[in-house]
């Protein structure tokens, strides 16, 4: 990686992070204290899900295909582990790792990936815009960049509601170079409002490195408006609950934003498409350095082997029945296409008029 | 009786909804100094909290908005340019118009956008001088177009009290235009509710926005040649098909008097749909801008570009002397 990109890397002392110059900084917050065990199996259950996912996707149940986010487990779950139920989570593209970790339902979440009506937007939003208004997940655009300023008009509407609530925003690298997330940022600080924005920098939007498309750095888009902002060890499910925690509590005593830069990466491709593709852009030795560094791998060392195994094996049995439900629900009625189009009912017309 | 003028009655709307319901609150660039007069004495009546002054972010405050939406509120926005539109026309048609869908019903968007000032004015320049609704019902949005003030209370008051997106265009052109009402008559209209405005038996000029009050000029014009009835659909999306189809109905002919583009604009579609489902006894016509017209800049260019009471008359004199088909 260039000069002018590296930032300072949160990790654990003594640990390398694969790909960038380390320059560790010790984590000054134990806000609160991470459950070690809760925090592999909500990882466990995650790359499994995504596993059995892309299963899905191969044998044509998830006819979309899907954004896998497997080797970026450590972000959503140990950011999601230091909200409170009541906060509120947007996600990205590369989402199903924080709506399980924010307490989505799985069984709800895989029929809507397969666009099934007993998915959690009835197959109406899909791998890619999924929302669950009752775990708090209120959108997931696809524009990118632009949750940041949704974000921003959550937390002020709440905020004046007197029910002050965190909103976490998730986006990637790619985001970074849109306006309209800096036009986010800008208001949130300006108005001092209770969000943490957690950039997964997992080094590509697609097949573009970061390197290729960020001038200055991540971090400094936030300190350019006021933000704290961090580069974190996005592979470290702890060291990412301390310092997302760290910025909750900011949040919440009301010290505003904050931008916390996960250093992460995608085992996968952008999309499954790649999987017919084979596009060509990263070196095998990159994605192997990352892979030393297997979020899972790091957060397995803090549990015990017993622990371990009673939770893998139940992670699978569970998803069996997730797997289960979502094959075996109902698919939508082609006559119910403009459903939910307005909320009054109103329809629009049909295509040929005979 | 008092004197009502459209810009009063979108200043009237506006602070009776947000008397009537907490959750409105108003967004916009210089809304604290009201530049346009929509919020006039608003910030000292509602306070920082509920009329919130804006930098110049439309891509931001459009998204902040539509999260405040997700969250409870009611936000309205004011744009002071029609082109703020088009740069937030993504927010607005791909993601606040979206996300109920998007959410299988889960949240609706109950964002207004309230664009006081469209259309052109001369010499305001080409990029200050769009009226884009025809984009807006293209693209599934609730979209109102009101012409007088009546309807502007009306139309501004449901609206807000709307679940879904809704644009507002209030036509620059009409906001001298002042009407004498009772205020207890003031109540909302529903959408996709088209009036008759001067009932006539031989042609239907659809006139839309501003150019209703020409058109009724027009008819007036011509009424020793004929019996024009002049319909305003006032919201293009959804729009009121039966309306127009009792107009025709009775007419037989039709004109539509539209200042959108030709290629595309709402006159194309009206004009399309009276062909394939209504009796029309002749060919009809429409009277619009140019394809793509830019216009703004030099008076004597601009109004050449203009849809014209002239051209309305001639048109309407052809449609009349066509024998059909």
């Amino acid at each position: 990686m260039p000069e002018g990109v590296v930032a300072p890397v949160k990790v654990a002392e003594g640990l390398e992070v694969a790909g960038i110059t380390a320059v560790p900084t010790s984590v000054t917050v134990p806000v609160a204290v991470a459950d070690s065990v809760e925090l592999y199996r909500t990882m466990r259950f995650i790359r499994r899900f995504e596993e059995r996912a892309i299963d899905l996707v191969r044998a044509g149940e998830i006819f979309s295909g899907i954004h896998p986010c497997i080797g970026q487990e450590a972000v959503a779950a140990g950011a999601c582990a230091a909200l409170d139920p009541g906060d509120i989570v947007l996600s990205s593209h590369r989402g199903h790792g924080h709506l399980l970790a924010k307490g989505t339902d799985p069984s709800r979440l895989m029929a809507e990936m397969a666009g099934r009506v007993t998915g959690i937007d009835k197959g109406r939003g899909g791998s890619f815009h999924p929302s669950d208004f009752t775990a708090g997940v209120y959108n997931s655009t696809g524009t990118v960049g632009h949750g940041a300023g949704i974000a921003a008009g959550i937390a002020w509407a709440a905020a004046k509601a007197g029910d002050p609530k965190v909103v976490l925003s998730f986006f990637g690298d790619g985001a970074v170079t849109q306006g309209a997330l800096l036009e986010g940022f800008n208001l949130a600080a300006l108005w001092r409002l209770p969000v943490v924005y957690v950039c997964e920098n997992n080094r590509y939007a697609t097949t573009l490195p970061v390197e290729a498309a960020v001038a200055g750095t991540i971090t400094g888009r936030g300190e350019a408006f006021g933000i704290p902002s961090s580069v974190v060890d996005g592979q470290d499910a702890e060291v990412v609950h301390a310092a997302v925690a760290e910025a909750v509590e900011r949040a919440r005593r009301g010290g505003g934003p904050s931008l916390l830069e996960m250093r992460t990466y995608r085992y996968h491709g952008h999309h499954t498409f790649e999987m017919l593709v084979r596009l060509r852009y990263r070196e095998q030795a990159e994605i192997d350095s990352w892979k030393e560094r297997d979020p899972l791998d790091i957060q397995a060392t803090r549990v015990a082997e017993a622990d371990r195994a009673r939770i893998d094996a139940q992670v699978e049995l569970e998803l069996d029945e997730v797997v289960r439900f979502a094959v075996d629900s109902p698919r939508p009625d082609p006559a119910d296409a403009t459903d939910h189009y307005h909320a009054d009912g109103f329809r629009p017309r049909p295509g040929v008029s005979l | 009786m008092p004197k009502l003028s459209y810009l009063k009655a979108l200043n009237r709307a506006l602070g009776d909804e947000m008397d009537r319901d907490e959750s409105v609150f108003v967004l916009g660039e210089d809304v604290n100094f009201a530049l346009t007069n929509i919020t006039a004495g608003f910030l000292k009546r509602y306070g920082p909290d509920r009329v919130v002054e804006v930098p110049l972010t439309e891509q931001g405050f459009t998204n902040f908005a539509t999260g405040a939406a997700m969250a409870g509120r009611r936000p309205v926005i004011e744009f002071q340019i029609p082109f703020l539109l088009l740069l937030v026309f993504e927010q607005i048609t791909n993601q606040a118009n979206k996300f109920l869908m998007m959410s299988g019903g889960q949240r609706s968007v109950p964002v207004t956008y309230l664009m006081p000032a469209a259309g052109w004015r001369a010499g305001w320049g080409a990029q200050h001088s769009d009226q884009p609704y025809s984009l807006f019902a293209h693209m599934g949005v609730k979209t109102v177009l009101p012409a007088t003030p009546t309807d502007a209370y009306g139309l501004l008051t449901t609206a807000i009290r709307d679940d879904d997106p809704v644009v507002f265009f209030g036509p620059l052109a009409s906001l001298g235009v002042r009407e004498i009402v009772e205020y207890a008559d003031l109540a909302p209209i529903p959408l996709g509710s088209g009036r008759v405005h001067r009932a006539g038996t031989d042609v239907t000029v659809v006139a839309l926005g501003h150019l209703v009050h020409e058109a009724l000029a027009v008819a007036e014009e011509l009424a020793d040649e004929a019996s024009v009835e002049v319909w305003d659909p006032r919201s293009v999306y959804p729009f009121d098909w039966t309306g127009l189809a009792e107009s025709v109905a009775r007419t037989g002919r039709l004109v539509v008097f539209d200042d959108s583009n030709r290629a595309c604009g709402m006159g194309a579609e009206i004009l399309a749909t009276a062909a394939e489902e209504m009796r029309l006894v002749a060919p009809p016509k429409r009277v619009t801008r140019p394809d793509g017209a830019i216009v703004g800049a030099v008076p004597e260019l601009d109004v050449a570009l203009q849809p014209t009471k002239a051209q309305l008359a001639e048109a309407v004199r052809t449609v009349l002397k066509s024998t059909g088909w």
